[in-house]
């Protein structure tokens, strides 16, 4: 279960930082990145909780 | 002096070892320090501070080349005056105080402290007001309001600071954990908040950013009206000196009193380059889109900032920055007025700092000038940093007395309270006389409080041993 959460935590972290990037580089409009932050935002705060400061 | 009982609810952090060293099986690894370091300067305050420096009409070379340099300033002053006496004493800096000044001089140098966080609280209210401004629509103020402007913006400074306050009197482990659990992803979105803004900018690759920052971004022209004019000194100064509380007035004594070691104190370099480089760079960024997106639109209203670049997620985060962190500030304002009544309830003085916090957070004002607040948040509390330098390191070699308070039972030691009241004095002069700028009176400030305390200490140390002298031969 941890070792899940830890992946989804990595993965949501990667989401956070990744769609800034390809909006910058052109490849995703502002509308999708903002989507996709918020998308990892929730995944970071519901999957994190699971291993940290536990 | 802030005693913290280890006997309180389990709701209250516990704050050990008090008024005795910190014992080594409860000495901490370096990791720890990062992470707290990390956390703590990515706060949503930065969000203000980084849209200021263009309010001020900073170029692009003085304001990366000052801030690189303050910061690094600002992580050897933690490095070589804070850390080693840290580890060396291991008590908190209440403790310390007390051994010098005596009991009755900490107790107002708690209720200066006490109140300075309160301010710097309401700024973080202010802070987390303008997120929820986003939400429902509310008028906000502009850069140069001081007053309340609207019934709205009263209304969402209220609920975020009562918000606020009651978490922290009653939950405040609960935030503590929302803070640890948060901090990776909070630094990461201020960096988005960099690379979204350097885009809408019309900056497309990473080659052509620093020759458009120079023209867009930090294009070193003339300040917005009402703002003084930055150069790479004052962007130096502001970085080095924006926490002098914390490293030259030696209130992370506290705190690295856990250190193993001393060089623990470069852990500081991950909040001064993560949140007082980056995040305030990246803030800066989204304010000059601001500017060119919508010119005549001066205000710096963290919320909506964030909002445009980054969406929900943003809102989100100047929320978390602006909560995570002004629950600890009114914890510790709380502390310390507890200090000065120690009968009173914790939860009290706690609900006590965060109505004091919420209604300074009403005021734009402190949130709009917040360049010069922290400095002289800063300046009020370094003299003490430079008292404690003193008497730890110099005491032996001027022949004066070190922890003298403790040693002779004196609940006021004059030579700190004059070398901390005169220092203030001739600082605030400087700045409102002699029109010289808060940003720049801090270090020589602290040179005239370590010297008036030598001075004064050897002074009054003597004629108190020839009074006692005295005495004595009366008596014979």
């Amino acid at each position: 279960m941890k070792t899940a959460a830890r992946l989804v935590s990595l993965v949501s972290l990667v989401g956070t930082i990744l769609p800034p990037v390809l909006f910058f580089t052109g490849h995703m409009d502002l509308g999708a990145t903002k989507l996709w932050m918020l998308v990892a935002t929730i995944a970071w705060f519901a999957a994190t909780p699971v291993w940290m400061n536990r | 002096m802030a005693t913290v009982e280890t006997t309180t609810r389990s709701t209250e952090p516990v704050d050990e070892y008090e008024r005795e060293p910190v014992p080594a099986r409860a000495w901490l690894g370096f990791s720890s320090f990062v992470g707290q370091y990390a956390g703590e300067h990515t706060a949503g305050t930065e969000l203000m501070i980084g849209p200021l420096f263009i309010a001020s009409g900073v170029s692009a070379i003085d304001v990366v080349g000052g801030l690189f340099v303050g910061n690094l300033l600002a992580v050897l002053s933690w490095v070589f005056l804070t850390a080693p006496i840290a580890v060396r004493a291991r008590m908190t800096l209440y403790y310390q105080l007390e051994q010098i000044c005596g009991r009755k001089l900490v107790t107002a140098y708690n209720l200066a402290n006490g109140v300075m966080f309160c301010f710097l609280a309401g700024a973080m209210v202010t802070v987390n007001a303008t997120a929820a401004g986003v939400w429902f629509n509310i008028a906000m103020p502009g850069l140069n309001d001081v007053y309340p402007n609207s019934v709205g913006w009263v209304l969402a400074v209220l609920v975020m600071g009562v918000l606020i306050t009651i978490v922290a009197a009653y939950g405040y482990k609960v935030v503590a954990r929302v803070a640890n659990i948060a901090a990776p992803w909070m630094v990461l979105v201020f960096i988005a908040y960099g690379i979204i803004g350097a885009r809408q900018l019309g900056i497309d690759s990473v080659g052509d950013f620093w020759p458009k920052a120079q023209h867009l971004i930090w294009t070193g022209g003339a300040p917005l009206a009402g703002r003084a004019k930055f150069t790479f000194w004052h962007v130096m100064f502001f970085a080095w000196f924006c926490n002098m509380a914390m490293h030259i007035g030696m209130a992370d004594l506290s705190v690295f009193r856990y250190a193993r070691k001393s060089w623990y104190a470069v852990s500081s370099a991950a909040g001064m380059y993560l949140g007082h480089f980056i995040a305030w760079l990246a803030a800066s960024i989204l304010y000059a889109h601001q500017l060119h997106a919508t010119p005549g639109n001066t205000a710096v209203l963290p919320g909506p900032l964030a909002y445009n670049a980054a969406g929900i997620a943003g809102l989100v985060c100047v929320i978390v920055a602006g909560w995570t962190t002004a629950n600890p500030t009114i914890y510790r304002a709380g502390l310390a007025f507890q200090a000065i009544v120690p009968s009173s309830s914790r939860y009290r003085v706690t609900l006590f700092a965060g109505a004091l916090a919420t209604l300074a957070g009403m005021f734009p004002a402190i949130a709009m000038k917040l360049l010069d607040f922290v400095a002289l948040y800063g300046l009020v509390l370094m003299p003490m940093g430079a008292v404690i330098f003193v008497d730890f390191w110099l005491a032996k070699w001027f022949r004066f007395r070190s922890d003298y308070a403790a040693a002779s039972g004196i609940d006021i030691n004059w030579a700190a309270a004059l070398a901390w009241v005169l220092t203030l004095a001739g600082c605030l002069a400087a700045v409102n006389m002699g029109g010289i700028q808060i940003y720049f009176v801090g270090l020589p400030g602290w040179f005239a409080a370590a010297t008036l305390y030598i001075v004064l200490s050897r002074l009054l140390q003597r004629n108190a041993s020839t009074r006692l002298l005295q005495r004595k031969e009366v008596r014979l």
